[in-house]
């Protein structure tokens, strides 16, 4: 455990996923190995050739009322009701509001206010945009909304990296934190991209599964009959702060943000390294900035997006970082069950990576109906049911939280149980 | 068609409602919209379209940014009503 750094803890969860419209209900769907995917009913997806999705399980307009929705872009409204969960979670701590920062991302931002915005300038003239389209485009809308919520005067940030971006937001609070700039940062991830063009857009690149006659089977990373990920929406957030905040308000500790990896593959603009070098980087990195052990990783919350491509090399890489201890820590690719998220997955992963430390129980991997030849070799324990988190020799149990973005970004996030 | 004073304030205590959810009986004429109804400027060509949608009358920025109060904007749209 690093010793002359700030210590960052979280002390707040939200969330709102396909699964359900918190963090309870998100992690006991999970843990029951429910699936989010769904056939998608609007008429749009007749022409298109995928025809599932993962869609939020409680509208988050509803949660916010008519009034405060109409000017946010749905994948602003998910991130404030996510970011508020969390900051209620957390006893909305008192503080200092130059001393609480935001750092909340999206990957495509409003994509879907742009795109009506722009039929409405078409079919009706620029008088009838809305005023207030632009602050729903802007892909740093929800961070300015969480800042506003919260009077936070520290900082308001949104890194973007993709299907990274939820992830690198909670490091950039971790490291808001540790460099003194806040005492309490509210961070996540969120997205909305379920929109005809999106979908069309990934299903050109051959990235998204086919297998619209059984939508709660399509998301089957790890499986041979994967064939492209599922697309989802929602969002995750936690409240992150210095121990010692935490500790002179008796704020209770959920876990510890231990570490942060990063590196880019410089690979491909949008393929996965087949070797997971720069994965393994990440992991590595990870493991060092978190001064934890190899063997203390009990747990791994793969990126595992359920593609033909990308599964493999990331187990290689995660088998490669932790090398002789790799066999203790059990994985889950919990998007078998939510779809991705893109900016919103290293979020929600995040917070389950945290439930399972907390629970001492990895969620399972659903659809591992029969296991890839090639990873089976890799010889990881991929949890395809609930499973008891292993005991350490020493130190505090540790989980891995992946996140890999288009354009090659590699995140990797370390949480150690709280003390 | 001419509308009574009352006919455009009700209409317009729809429309604020609508936009800015401030209950309807609340927009009374001597409400000032930034002080009294915390309507920013932003919701205010918002207003402005949706007025010109259910009145017919065309509220120009220049014209938009004299109209502070409930009132101002329903003798705004009397007046523009009569010589249209």
């Amino acid at each position: 455990m690093s010793t002359d750094q700030v210590s960052v803890v979280v002390t707040g969860l939200g969330a709102t996923t396909p699964l359900g419209g918190d963090v309870a209900s998100t992690w006991s769907a999970m843990l029951s190995g429910k699936s989010g995917v769904r056939p998608l009913a609007e008429s749009w997806a007749k022409e298109l050739p995928v025809r599932i999705a993962a869609a939020a399980a409680v509208d988050p307009a509803t949660v916010l009322g008519r009034v405060a929705s109409r000017r946010m872009d749905r994948y602003q409204q998910f991130a404030l009701v996510a970011a508020r969960q969390a900051w209620q979670h957390a006893g909305a701590p008192q503080a200092d509001p130059e001393r609480i920062g935001v750092a909340f991302s999206s990957g495509v931002g409003g994509m879907i206010s742009t795109l009506s915005a722009y039929d409405t300038l078409r079919e009706r003239g620029w008088q009838r945009v809305s005023p207030f389209t632009v602050p729903m485009l802007m892909p740093n809308g929800a961070a300015g909304w969480v800042s506003l919520e919260l009077g936070a005067r520290a900082g308001a940030h949104s890194p973007a990296s993709a299907c990274s971006s939820g992830a690198e937001a909670i490091a950039y609070g971790m490291e808001m934190i540790r460099s003194g700039r806040a005492d309490v940062v509210v961070a996540g991830g969120t997205e909305a991209p379920i929109h005809p063009l999106h979908l069309a857009a990934f299903a050109s690149m051959r990235a998204l599964s086919l297998r619209n006659d059984e939508p709660e089977r399509a998301s089957r990373p790890y499986d041979k009959g994967r064939d492209g990920f599922v697309l989802g929406e929602g969002a995750g957030a936690v409240v992150l702060e210095s121990a010692q905040h935490a500790a002179r308000r008796g704020a209770e500790v959920l876990a510890i943000v231990a570490g942060v990896g990063y590196s880019a593959d410089a690979h491909h603009i949008a393929q996965p390294d087949p070797d997971g070098a720069g994965a393994m980087l990440a992991i590595r990195r990870a493991l060092a900035d978190a001064g934890v052990a190899a063997d203390q990783i009990v747990h791994v919350n793969a990126h595992a997006t359920s593609t033909p491509a990308g599964d493999l090399p990331e187990l290689l890489a995660i088998k490669e970082a932790l090398g002789s201890a790799a066999g203790n820590a059990i994985i889950s690719a919990t998007k078998s069950m939510t779809g991705h998220l893109i900016a919103g997955a290293g979020a929600l992963e995040s917070v389950a990576s945290i439930c399972a430390l907390r629970e001492g129980v990895a969620p399972p991997t659903i659809n591992v109906d029969d296991l890839d030849d090639e990873i089976a070799t890799v010889g990881l324990d991929i949890a395809t049911e609930p499973r008891r988190l292993r005991r350490v020799e020493h130190g505090l149990p540790a989980a891995l939280n992946n996140s890999f973005g288009f354009g090659g970004h590699n995140v990797a996030l370390v949480f150690t149980a709280a003390d | 068609m001419a509308m009574t004073e009352q006919e455009i304030l009700a209409g317009l205590g729809e429309i604020i409602d609508e936009i800015a959810g401030v209950p309807a009986d609340a927009v009374t004429p001597s409400k000032n919209f930034v002080d009294d109804l915390d309507i920013d400027s932003l919701s205010m060509v918002e207003i402005a379209v949706a007025a010109q949608d259910k009145f017919g009358v065309e509220i120009p920025d220049e014209e938009l940014k004299n109209l502070r109060t409930v009132q101002d904007v329903v003798d705004y749209v009397q007046r523009a009503a009569v010589s249209a």
